[in-house]
């Protein structure tokens, strides 16, 4: 796992069916992009977050599939729109495996 | 395949430079940050010789400056969120964290970033922030100290910056903090380096002006810890000032040290009148 | 690119800046990526919006934004890194449009393409140049 990696995401408490709103994530992850070179001169393989994905209620709102040149600490704003209160779940995969996610609820009045 | 030749090469820097005439400096741009109104320009104190202060905020890009006028898209604050974490924490062989006896949050600290750093007649001398958070662990946690200058010690830094926000920088100068003041003055203006320059030759008689590629800043530190774009964290007063040095390529003064301690409290006084800006987004 | 004294003076009064030379766009890397995104539609301009920054103050965080009405698929490919991919975004059924923002890291002065996947499979391109400045006091 890598070493202190938060995930903060922003989603607003209450929404109206069928009107989108801004979601908004952060996570702290370093985001070795394999780019770089230690000081021998040997690479520094990479280690990223290669995906991203954003679901409601069992359902997909928002995927993105990351390479090294998302920068450190990557961030995302995205829009959603649903029809009824629930659930929204973050999920970050690393390329050495581990799995970081978060969540939020909301309501539909 | 384009074929880059030398003049097509000079054309495009040229062609560079008069995009970055169309970068100015927009003096009149306003900071308020999630509500909080931060005050980016005041008059300079009396002792110097222009007539504004500017926070390093004025001198940015505007998509910098942008990121720092939400705290969401601020990235310092995951680590002041991680900072938070690190209150609630058990850490020493007293038992306790920080939230043991600042029962009322970080939050008690409001107004104590704006006053750093300042001369603690109990302690018998000058503390910064850092001197606070280790002593204060030491001796009522029993805890290590943090380093100074690493990633846990400047999120707590950040932190406890945070709680002043938009208050004014007020750091005293007389008194019992008189004489380090005057190092710190001299050290400001004191030529080093291979390149010999001071602080002075770039923050405050070039400020607004390039040095190569950045937009050169009059060097406050009233958004400090702050977090660079280049790294990619947090960085504290005392990391940056030891790599500016090295940018003049002099030989730095230690993190810690009796000069650097002279220089902040000077440098910070130089940006009495602005806010304290909470832990801020810079190139 | 060497620049002689005389070059770096020749390029006008005040600082030198260090830019880096635009790197060549080879056919290769860049090419393939659309190819194997466009899966063999055609690639039509219009249809897609990609802000990105005139000049990036720093080339280590980029801030883009993209933008295609009625596409599943955003592909974001920046032409001058070592490896030209950047991000894909795919929208969900719960997506509240087809726009996303993101920070990302480009090598040096280059064009950044953006290419939408619409729902017909037809592919969509917009194209930004990036300024990327290197060299300053702070490094």
């Amino acid at each position: 796992m890598a070493e202190n990696v938060k995930p903060r995401v922003r989603v607003p408490r209450s929404a109206t069916a069928g009107e989108a709103f801004e979601i908004k994530t952060l996570i702290s992850h370093k985001m070795e992009s394999g780019q770089r070179k230690d000081s021998d001169g040997n690479p520094i393989p990479r280690s990223i977050i290669y995906h991203f994905s954003c679901d409601f209620n069992g359902e997909n709102v928002f995927q993105a599939q990351l390479e090294g040149a998302i920068s450190t600490n990557p961030y995302f704003q995205f829009d959603a729109v649903i029809q009824e209160s629930g659930t929204f779940t973050f999920t970050w995969l690393d390329d050495d495996g581990s799995e970081y996610s978060d969540s939020k609820d909301i309501t539909v009045g | 395949m384009k074929k880059f030749t030398l003049s097509a090469t000079i054309a495009a820097s040229l062609a560079l430079f008069a995009g970055s005439a169309s970068a100015q400096v927009n003096l009149d741009a306003v900071l308020s940050i999630d509500g909080t109104a931060i005050t980016t320009r005041a008059p300079a104190p009396d002792f110097l010789d222009i007539d504004e202060v500017i926070s390093g905020w004025v001198y940015r890009a505007k998509e910098t400056q942008a990121t720092q006028m939400d705290d969401f898209e601020n990235p310092a604050m995951l680590f002041v969120d991680q900072a938070m974490d690190d209150w609630n924490r058990v850490d020493g062989s007293e038992g306790k964290s920080c939230a043991s006896c600042h029962t009322n949050g970080p939050e008690e600290f409001a107004g104590l970033r704006a006053e750093l750093p300042r001369w603690d007649a109990d302690r018998g001398q000058m503390m910064n922030m850092e001197d606070y958070i280790n002593y204060n662990r030491v001796t009522y946690m029993g805890a290590e100290p943090l380093k100074w200058a690493k990633p846990r010690m400047d999120a707590m830094v950040a932190l406890i910056s945070l709680q002043s926000r938009g208050m004014p920088i007020n750091v005293a100068i007389d008194g019992p903090v008189a004489d380090i003041w005057a190092q710190g003055e001299e050290i400001y203006y004191t030529r080093v380096g291979q390149l010999d320059m001071a602080c002075a030759n770039c923050h405050e008689d070039n400020f607004g002006n390039m040095i190569r590629a950045d937009r050169l800043s009059q060097g406050q530190i009233n958004g400090f810890p702050t977090y660079r774009l280049k790294n990619a964290k947090l960085n504290s007063v005392q990391a940056r000032f030891k790599g500016c040095m090295k940018n003049i390529r002099a030989e730095p003064y230690a993190v810690g040290s009796d000069e650097f301690r002279a220089l902040e409290l000077y440098v910070a006084s130089r940006g009495n009148g602005l806010s304290v800006e909470g832990p801020s987004v810079r190139n | 690119m060497q620049f002689t004294r005389r070059d770096t003076l020749a390029m006008g009064a005040g600082a030198a800046v260090a830019t880096l030379v635009p790197l060549q766009a080879f056919a290769g890397p860049n090419e393939d990526e659309m190819a194997a995104f466009a899966n063999g539609a055609e690639i039509t301009d219009g249809g897609v919006e990609l802000t990105a920054p005139e000049i990036a103050e720093n080339g280590n965080t980029v801030p883009i934004s993209v933008s295609a009405p009625g596409a599943t698929n955003i592909l974001v490919i920046a032409t001058g890194n070592p490896n030209p991919r950047v991000i894909e975004f795919m929208f969900g059924p719960l997506a509240g449009s087809q726009t996303a923002s993101t920070r990302c890291r480009l090598a040096g002065t280059q064009d950044v393409i953006a290419l939408a996947k619409m729902a017909d499979g037809s592919v969509k391109r917009a194209s930004a140049t990036v300024k990327v400045t290197i060299g300053g006091c702070g490094g």
